[in-house]
C-alpha cells in the first residue's frame, strides 16, 4: 500500500484565486533520523479554518510545528522547504524566528499554563516578556483575550489565582487566551480538545468559529466529527504524505483518494 | 486474540496466597520503618548530646562577648565566631550562588554537548574534593599572594565548596521543568534566555532554594578550608582584609583546650551552629517557598493528568 501511496500525485482540490495567508512549500521534516513529513505543500486561506487529519504518527503535528519554526527546537531535527507568511519566507536567514512566532500563535495538545503564574500573568506574560510596559494596555489585552477565549466570565473575579487552579478545559482556554494576547495573525492548534470533556470541547469549537473571523486557523485533530464541525478545508495526511487536500465537505463526502475514503469512513486509523 | 480457555489458563499462574503476601507487605513496611528509626536515632542523639553538654554554657553573654584569655576565669563568649560565620555565609553565597545558578543554567539549557559534558564531569569531581585541598589552594593563591589571612580568602574557599552543589542541583531542578512550558514560552515569541530566566527558573524555584540551602548548611560547618584562610580571631570583624573567627573553628579550638569549662563552651558553640543553620534553612524556605509548596504538587497533578 505504501508503494501506491507515495506515487499518488498531490492533489490540491481547493479553489484557486483566493487569498492565502500562509503557504508551505515542499516541507520535509525529520527528527532523530525518522522522516516524519515528506515533501508536503499546502496553502492556507486567510480567515478560514484548515483541519489536518490522519492516523497517529502521520506527521500532522510535526508539519504544524514546521509552520512556526518550533520543529527546529526539537533535538536532531532537520527540515527542508519554505513557509511563506504573506509572501515572506519564514526560513530565510534574514528573518528572526522570534518575530514570526509572535505572528503565529500556537496552542498545544495538553493545557500548559505557566505553573508559577496567576491567570492574569499567564495571559499578560507574552506581552510583558516581549517588552510591553503600559499597564493599561496589558489590562485591556488580558480582558479582551479572556473574553475571546470565552473564559472571562468564569475567572474575572479571581485573576490573581494561579493558572493551574483552573479545570483542564479552563486551562486550555487560558492557553488560547495566552496565545491570542501576542496578537498573532495565524493560530496553530495541535489537538486542542483531545484532553477535554465534550462540554469543554464544544466551548472551544464555538470559540474557533468566532476566532475564524479574524484569524487564519490551522487545527490538527484526531476527531473527524470535529474536523467537519469546525473546518472549511481539510488535509488528510498518511505516513508523512499529504494525500488529499480540499474543502472539508468534499473530503468527507466525496473523497477522491481511496485511502482518504477509507480513513474518513473509519475503516482504519 | 486470547481465547476464554487461554485466559482461564493464564489466571491459574497468578499467585493467590493472599495471607503470605499480606505478611510480606507488613514486613516491608516494618523494615522501612526500622531503617528510618536507625537513621533518626543518631540524629536525635547528636542533638540531645550537644544540647545537654553545651546548655550550661549558653547565656546572652556567651552569644555576644569576645572570648576570654585562655585559662583565665573570664571565659567570655563566641560573639566574633557567630558574626564571622554569618559574614562568611553571606559573602560566600554572594559569590557562589549566582555563579552556581548560571553554571547550572548552562549545563541544563546549553550543556548538551561535549563542552557541557566536560564541565559537568569536572564539576562532579570538584564536589567530591577534600575541602582541605581547597583550603590549601586558597592559601597559596590568595593568602600568600596578598600576605594576610582574610575574610575574602575564607569566602573564596567556601564559595568553591558551595559552587558544585549549587550548580548540580540547579541543573537537575531545571531539567525537571517539563519541556511543554519552554515550548509554550517559545511559541509566544519569547527569547530563549528570557524563557529560561522567567518561566523555567521560576518553575524550578523550590529545587533551587533547596540546593542553595544544602550548600549553605555545608559551608556553615566547614572547618578545614578556614584554618588556612581566615586563621581565627578573638575580636569582632576588623574589616574584610583581616582575619576573622568562625563557629566551626571556634568549636575546634575550644574543644581541644584542656579545660572542662572550655569544652562545655565548645558544645555550646556547636549547639549555636546547629540552631543557626536550622534557622537560616527555615527562614529562607518561609520567605521563598510560602506559596511554592503548591507548585511542586501542581507539577505532579499535571503529570497524572496525561
Amino acid at each position: 500500500m505504501m508503494e501506491t501511496m507515495t506515487k499518488t500525485p498531490l492533489k490540491d482540490n481547493s479553489t484557486e484565486d483566493i487569498q492565502y495567508k500562509l503557504i508551505a512549500e515542499n516541507i520535509s521534516a525529520s527528527y532523530d533520523g525518522i522522516v516524519a513529513v515528506k515533501n508536503v505543500s499546502m496553502k492556507f486561506r486567510d480567515k478560514a479554518v484548515t483541519a489536518l487529519i490522519g492516523p497517529s504518527g502521520c506527521g500532522k503535528t510535526t508539519f504544524l510545528r514546521c509552520l512556526n519554526r518550533m520543529h527546529e527546537l526539537t533535538k536532531n531535527a532537520t527540515l527542508t522547504g519554505r513557509v511563506l507568511l504573506d509572501g515572506e519566507d519564514l526560513y530565510s536567514n534574514k528573518v528572526d524566528p522570534i518575530i514570526n512566532r509572535r505572528k503565529i500563535g500556537m496552542v498545544f495538545q495538553k493545557p500548559n499554563p505557566f505553573p508559577t503564574m496567576s491567570i492574569y500573568d499567564n495571559v499578560a506574560c507574552g506581552l510583558k516578556l516581549n517588552g510591553v510596559k503600559d499597564k493599561k494596555i496589558i489590562d485591556e489585552v488580558v480582558e479582551g483575550c479572556l473574553k475571546m477565549a470565552s473564559l472571562w466570565n468564569e475567572v474575572k473575579g479571581d485573576l490573581k489565582k494561579p493558572g493551574m487552579s483552573l479545570s483542564g478545559g479552563q486551562q486550555q482556554r487560558l492557553c488560547i487566551a495566552r496565545a491570542l494576547a501576542i496578537q498573532p495573525e495565524v493560530l496553530l492548534m495541535d489537538e486542542p480538545a483531545s484532553a477535554l470533556d465534550p462540554i469543554a470541547t464544544q466551548k472551544i469549537e464555538e470559540m474557533i468559529q468566532e476566532l475564524k473571523k479574524e484569524y487564519t486557523i490551522i487545527i490538527v485533530t484526531h476527531n473527524m466529527q470535529q474536523a467537519t464541525r469546525v473546518s472549511d478545508y481539510t488535509g488528510f495526511m498518511y505516513l508523512g504524505d499529504l494525500v488529499e487536500f480540499g474543502e472539508t465537505k468534499q473530503i468527507f463526502e466525496n473523497p477522491r483518494n481511496e485511502i482518504t475514503a477509507k480513513y474518513v469512513q473509519g475503516q482504519f486509523g | 486474540m486470547i481465547t476464554v480457555e487461554q485466559r482461564t489458563e493464564f489466571r491459574k499462574h497468578f499467585r493467590y496466597n493472599v495471607g503470605r503476601r499480606l505478611i510480606l507487605d507488613k514486613a516491608v513496611k516494618c523494615i522501612v520503618f526500622l531503617c528510618v528509626v536507625v537513621a533518626v536515632v543518631p540524629l536525635v542523639a547528636i542533638l540531645v548530646n550537644v544540647f545537654s553538654n553545651g546548655a550550661a554554657a549558653l547565656s546572652w553573654n556567651f552569644l555576644t562577648e569576645i572570648p576570654g584569655a585562655v585559662g583565665s576565669n573570664d571565659l567570655g563568649g563566641i560573639g566574633p565566631a557567630i558574626q564571622g560565620t554569618l559574614v562568611l555565609i553571606g559573602l560566600s553565597s554572594l559569590i557562589g550562588v549566582p555563579v552556581g545558578i548560571m553554571g547550572g543554567i548552562f549545563l541544563s539549557e546549553y550543556g548538551n554537548n561535549r563542552y557541557g559534558r566536560t564541565v559537568r564531569f569536572f564539576n562532579d569531581v570538584l564536589a567530591e574534593f577534600p575541602t582541605i585541598v581547597i583550603g590549601v589552594f586558597t592559601f597559596i593563591l590568595i593568602v600568600l599572594t596578598v600576605g594576610t589571612f582574610s575574610v575574602w580568602a575564607g569566602s573564596f574557599a567556601l564559595s568553591i565548596v558551595m559552587l558544585p552543589i549549587v550548580m548540580r542541583t540547579t541543573e537537575e531542578s531545571l531539567k525537571l521543568v517539563p519541556v511543554t512550558y519552554r515550548e509554550a514560552g517559545y511559541a509566544l515569541g519569547i527569547r530563549r534566555w528570557r524563557v529560561v530566566f522567567t518561566i523555567v527558573l521560576s518553575g524550578a524555584k523550590s529545587g533551587l532554594v533547596t540546593g542553595i540551602l544544602l550548600s549553605v548548611a555545608r559551608i556553615a560547618g566547614e572547618t578545614a578550608p578556614l584554618v588556612f584562610t581566615i586563621l581565627g580571631s578573638s575580636q569582632f570583624i576588623q574589616g574584610l582584609n583581616g582575619p576573622i573567627d568562625a563557629l566551626p573553628l571556634r568549636i575546634w579550638r575550644l574543644s581541644s583546650l584542656p579545660y572542662d569549662s572550655s569544652v562545655t563552651q565548645g558544645w555550646g558553640a556547636a549547639f549555636v551552629l546547629i540552631i543557626l543553620v536550622l534557622s537560616i534553612n527555615i527562614g529562607v524556605r518561609y520567605l521563598f517557598l510560602r506559596r511554592k509548596g503548591q507548585t511542586i504538587l501542581k507539577f505532579k497533578r499535571l503529570g497524572s493528568m496525561s
